[in-house]
């Protein structure tokens, strides 16, 4: 048997979980009231010219840097940590299933859940917007194309929030280990470039390294790739407004959102080889 | 017994934690077909041995090899199977999906897996969630989920605590059955009263230390503990026997004497010249309580060999 079958059992048996200690339902629903809410409060501004589901993209992407990542830290942050805590990790590190393959089965099935919510979501609200004010074909695309960095957005995330699992000694510090990664990432992070760019008086900060250090943040990588497929078609505003003069191409900010899925990744993969139950 | 009729090979293993000294030379072989029982008080380093054989801690000293290969290694790890104390399954699965679940781990047909539900007597609730199984229910999942795929060394930690007597006997059937099939048995318990008739070598762990290694019979003989007679004398005769025999003076009427085994016989046989001065005779052999309690305190007032 070959070890995909090993990761594919890992994976099946994390998704059970998450499905029935409720999660995906829960950040299925969560993801959906969002997303409905967001499309149609956005299509009071039609008269822009923009399809309403560019504009719901555009909206979208600047709400799911925050939801996304802390439905992924929710239901990661316990998969290693709670089950060494309650004793089901010692069983799983008996068996011949390497650390590799046992962290790469947990991280897919998590994954799994988060592709099951962002795809239910979108596709409820996008269908509800179409059903409501026509087709929107270049929005639909942008639609597309929001789920699936949305899903690598997510996956960066529970790739973190099994690092910070495997690390911590308790479930309990874990999650409060998730929830200040959370707000580091999502939002002081951002404030702080803020602040940077306000008070840099000849705009040095602003030209030479604001570009670098916002994309090096994964929600905001994710947003700008998100916001310059628009080709401006939907009103920005704030750091976005600030992002869409990168001195370089917006698949860069792509290629960030992958390396820091190898980075974590990898980081898990070190601390989990250590790991005693 | 040599190197290659043993499953699993111990040999001078110490770990130290910070300033604790965990297990000191440790050494022990369990050949295939065997059941040993190790036994020790709470701390003694039974579960810390256990974590060696898996692979789990590295010893600081000292060497360990399970089916000729380095613990945690691959192979070593398809050859043995675990039972935690305490053993929990995540609660929300069924007993089914966590035998599937394990089988897939272990590289086995589930299919082949399943029916070990039926042999622990869980076949009415596979398919109930493990987070409504009694205590005995979960630990008979774990020894289900220990059998698959035939291992060559099954490690249990204190597999019958929390079991009634029942499930106690059926537990040690099971093993019975699968030491038969030549697998190789290392279990942990805290009394050897538990585990008598059931294992054929115990060793004795104690603050880390290995104090006895035998059959209990070699152990009992070794030990030479005292056998107890009490007698009962007739009216107004315990004064007599007691100043013939010595003895403590025990309830009036009786006369507690101790001999060592092999003056057994001969102290009986002075007793009966006097019979009619004796009521009743009991004798009480050194129980398994006594003789594990002798190779403990042994340990601890700093005679181990």
């Amino acid at each position: 048997m070959s070890p995909f079958t090993k990761i594919g059992a890992v994976a099946s048996i994390e998704f059970r979980v998450a499905l029935r200690n409720r999660w995906l339902i829960l950040a299925t629903g969560v993801m959906t009231l969002f997303s409905l809410a967001l499309t149609f409060s956005g299509a009071g501004g039609l008269e822009l010219k923009a399809g309403i589901l560019t504009l719901a993209a555009a909206s979208l992407a600047t709400l799911s840097v925050y939801l996304i990542p802390l439905i992924a830290l929710l239901i990661s942050y316990d998969s290693i940590a709670g089950e060494v805590e309650r004793g089901t990790m010692a069983l799983v590190l008996a068996t011949p299933i390497s650390r590799g393959a046992l962290l790469t089965g947990k991280a897919l099935g998590l994954i799994a859940v988060l592709a099951i919510a962002i795809a239910a979501s979108l596709t409820i609200s996008s269908a509800a917007a179409i059903f409501a004010y026509g087709m929107d074909m270049s929005g639909l695309a942008a639609i597309v194309r929001l789920g699936l960095t949305g899903l690598l957005l997510g996956a960066v995330f529970v790739a973190i929030g099994l690092m910070i699992s495997v690390a911590s000694p308790r479930a309990g510090q874990a999650a409060a280990v998730a929830i200040g990664v959370w707000l580091v990432a999502t939002v002081l992070y951002d404030l702080a470039l803020l602040a940077g760019i306000l008070a840099d008086k000849d705009g040095a900060f602003t030209k030479a390294l604001f570009p670098y250090f916002v994309t090096a943040n994964p929600g905001d990588a994710f947003r700008i790739f998100n916001l310059a497929g628009l080709e401006n078609a939907a009103p920005v505003s704030g750091l976005d407004g600030i992002a869409n003069t990168l001195p370089f191409s917006a698949n860069y900010a792509l290629a960030g959102l992958f390396a820091w899925l190898v980075a974590a990744l990898a980081a898990g993969y070190f601390q989990i080889r250590r790991l005693t139950p | 017994m040599t190197a290659e009729t043993s499953i699993l090979e111990i040999d001078g293993v110490g770990v130290t934690f910070a300033d604790l000294k965990a297990l000191q030379d440790v050494s022990f072989d369990v050949a295939p077909g065997e059941k040993l029982a190790l036994l020790g008080h709470n701390g003694a380093g039974k579960s810390t041995l256990f974590k060696c054989v898996l692979g789990f801690l590295k010893p600081a000293a000292g060497r360990i090899t399970v089916a000729g290969d380095a613990p945690g290694s691959d192979h070593a790890r398809r050859s043995v199977s675990y039972l935690p104390e305490q053993v929990a399954f995540p609660r929300m699965l069924t007993g089914i999906e966590i035998i599937t679940y394990f089988a897939r781990l272990k590289s086995v047909d589930p299919r082949e897996a399943l029916p070990l539900l039926d042999l622990v007597g869980l076949s009415q609730a596979g398919r109930r969630r493990v987070g409504d199984y009694s205590k005995g229910m979960r630990q008979r999942l774990g020894l289900a989920q220990a059998l698959i795929g035939k291992p060559d060394l099954l490690l249990l930690d204190e597999p019958t605590s929390g079991l009634d007597p029942v499930s106690r006997r059926e537990f040690y059937e099971i093993i019975d059955r699968v030491a038969q099939g030549g697998a190789a048995v290392l279990l942990s318990s805290h009394a050897l009263t538990e585990v008598e008739g059931h294992v054929d070598r115990i060793a004795i762990l104690s603050k880390g230390r290995m104090v006895a290694d035998g059959t209990i019979k070699a152990l009992a003989e070794a030990a030479r503990l005292p056998i107890t007679i009490r007698i009962k004398a007739r009216e107004g005769q315990a004064d007599a026997l007691s100043d013939r025999f010595g003895g403590k003076r025990i309830n009036g009427r009786s006369v507690e004497l101790s001999c060592e085994p092999a003056g057994k016989v001969d102290l009986v046989g002075r007793l009966t010249e006097r019979r009619e001065e004796i009521d009743d005779i009991d004798i009480a052999l050194p129980s398994l309580d006594d003789i594990y309690r002798f190779y403990s305190n042994r340990a601890e007032t700093g005679d181990a060999a």
